[in-house]
């Protein structure tokens, strides 16, 4: 569904992303893991279009993404919920909902209102209120459901566990299973690895801008290396 | 008595600073862009409607004319001399703008002369005063609240309701989620720019209304108060540019009725450096910090 090849993103002169190749199928959930500045966001953002590769390839449903802008790239079926959230402070949940289905058409957004509402209970109680004034969790939550308001095929999650109570963070990956369940690719990225990995099926281990490691989650949450590094011994 | 009529003149005034410092804090919020070229596009929206008047067109028509004219122009100089410049330095872009007003002032200059022309005001707004127990009313002030507020009305379900609207506002809090959601963010630059330059074409009327005069540098003062008024209420926030407005209008009213009438300019940059000074996001401003 997504194949990405030797794929080198740069900020200035800095190189941030080295070569990197990687895929996900159809069905799956793929975790990438790393330490903070490995740059993990990086490559969400360029899989996104808000930044571009200066070489690499990036193929999504056999379409190559890699020239399009980000607007286009949502329309194809690839949502990204972006690190620190970005939730529309100002607009109400309503608001910000609509705001994830901008691309499709006015009479799809209802139905899809009512099936967000249904996964997230807690955004439909305050939905007339603004996003700013919303508990961490919930706006996680919101950030979720209104890049699920595109319909997308491929959902990639920026640190969705970042900042929350353990209790916050099994919530939001019960959610990740059930969009899963119902069909919804997910590329997470995590630093909380054991979480991510207990849900995955398969990980890529990223260091200062390379793949170091790819194998299926169970064998990395075994790994020794990755326990040292990554699971805390 | 004369109360009355003063504070009508202010709200006149004012209106029409509130029509044009729309234009500022809109784009602000959108790029964060001191369009300094926004008070030139009143002085082309004054030109079309003078010039079609005399040729013969209706004076309503005209209005339409010079209001199109207003919004296509400010689309074709965003998307000639601001897009390139997106990712550049916001100093380039803030010399670029102040550049685009030089070149409509020099342009007109070089097409229409120096001098001043006179506004036929009289075709679109009967100038008579109404006269009700010694107050006199002008009717051109009435007109003027009126237009004006109805556009804040149009304005405010715009912003509010539209699906464009909510584009705006969201590509104003965040640029990097919108384009997340899938928003063109092109296209709401685009139709921010219309916008602005439409409220823009209305405040031409309007002010060409109360001073029937039509010159090359006409949009500078006015461009540089209705800025200062988006400042007072906060640059970026539309219910500020309207309050904002208002306030720099009846102030300026007010300094003119206890006789400092020579003051009055004076007094609008007074405000405008108080404002920075002591409380440079305004009345409505956001704070810089939820900015980032
Ligand atoms: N706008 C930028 N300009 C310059 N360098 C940047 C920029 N954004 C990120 N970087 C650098 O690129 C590298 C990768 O950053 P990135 O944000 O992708 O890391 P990350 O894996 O997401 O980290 P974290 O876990 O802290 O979110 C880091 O070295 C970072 O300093
Ligand atoms: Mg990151």
């Amino acid at each position: 569904m997504l194949q990405v090849d030797n794929l080198n993103v740069y900020y200035g002169n800095i190189h941030a992303i080295k070569d990197i190749s990687f895929d996900i199928k159809q069905g799956e959930i793929v975790t990438l893991i790393g330490a903070n500045g490995a740059g993990k966001s990086t490559i969400l953002k360029t899989l996104s279009g808000l930044l571009r590769s200066k070489t690499g390839s990036i193929k999504f449903m056999d379409q190559d993404i890699h020239h399009m802008v980000p607007n286009a790239i949502v329309k194809n079926g690839l949502a990204h919920v972006p690190e620190g959230r970005h939730v529309f402070a100002q607009m109400t949940v309503e608001e910000n909902l609509e705001m994830g289905a901008y691309t499709r058409k006015s009479s799809e957004i209802a139905p899809s209102l009512e099936h967000i509402y249904d996964l997230f209970p807690r955004l439909k109680e305050r939905r007339r209120q603004t996003a700013g004034t919303l508990s961490g969790g919930e706006q996680q939550m919101l950030a979720m459901g209104r890049a699920m308001m595109s319909k997308p095929t491929l959902l990639m999650l920026d640190e969705p566990s970042m900042g929350l109570a353990p209790i916050l963070i099994e919530q939001i990956f019960d959610i990740i299973k059930e969009l899963h369940k119902q069909g919804t690719t997910i590329l997470l990225v995590e630093q909380n690895a054991q979480m991510a990995l207990s849900i995955a099926d398969r990980g890529y281990v990223l260091e200062t801008g390379r793949i170091v490691l790819s194998a299926p989650a169970r064998d990395l949450l075994e790994d020794d290396a990755v326990r040292k590094a990554y699971l805390g011994g | 008595m004369l109360f009355i009529s003063q504070l009508l003149n202010g709200l006149q005034l004012g209106s029409i600073y509130a029509l044009v410092a729309l234009g500022y804090s809109m784009v602000y919020g959108i790029i964060m862009l001191l369009n300094f070229a926004h008070g030139d596009i009143i002085m082309i929206g004054g030109y079309i409607a003078l010039f079609s008047i005399a040729s013969g067109v209706h004076p309503a028509l005209a209005v339409v004319m010079a209001i199109v004219g207003c919004m296509l122009l400010a689309m074709l100089i965003e998307k000639a001399a601001y897009k390139p410049l997106r990712s550049a330095p916001r100093i380039s872009l803030l010399i670029t703008a102040i550049g685009v007003s030089m070149l409509l002032q020099n342009v007109a200059q070089l097409l229409f002369g120096a001098g001043a022309r006179s506004f036929p005001s009289s075709s679109i707004i009967n100038a008579q005063n109404l006269s009700f127990g010694g107050i006199q009313i002008s009717i051109t002030a009435i007109v003027t609240i009126i237009v004006t507020i109805i556009s804040m009305l149009v304005l405010t379900f715009l912003v509010q309701k539209t699906k464009m609207g909510k584009a705006m506002r969201a590509v104003s809090e965040d640029l990097g989620a919108a384009q997340l959601m899938g928003i063109n963010v092109n296209h709401v630059v685009s139709f921010t720019f219309a916008v602005g330059a439409a409220l823009a074409g209305i405040g031409a009327i309007l002010y060409c209304c109360r001073y029937p005069l039509v010159s090359p540098t006409m949009g500078s003062l006015l461009g540089l108060k209705a800025f200062v008024a988006a400042v007072l209420g906060g640059i970026g926030s539309i219910p500020g540019a309207m309050v904002g407005g208002l306030a720099i209008g009846l102030a300026e009213v007010l300094v003119t009725a206890v006789g400092l009438s020579a003051w009055t300019d004076g007094v609008v940059f007074a405000i405008l450096i108080i404002v920075l000074t002591f409380r440079p996001t305004g009345f409505f401003g956001r704070s810089m910090m939820e900015k980032v």
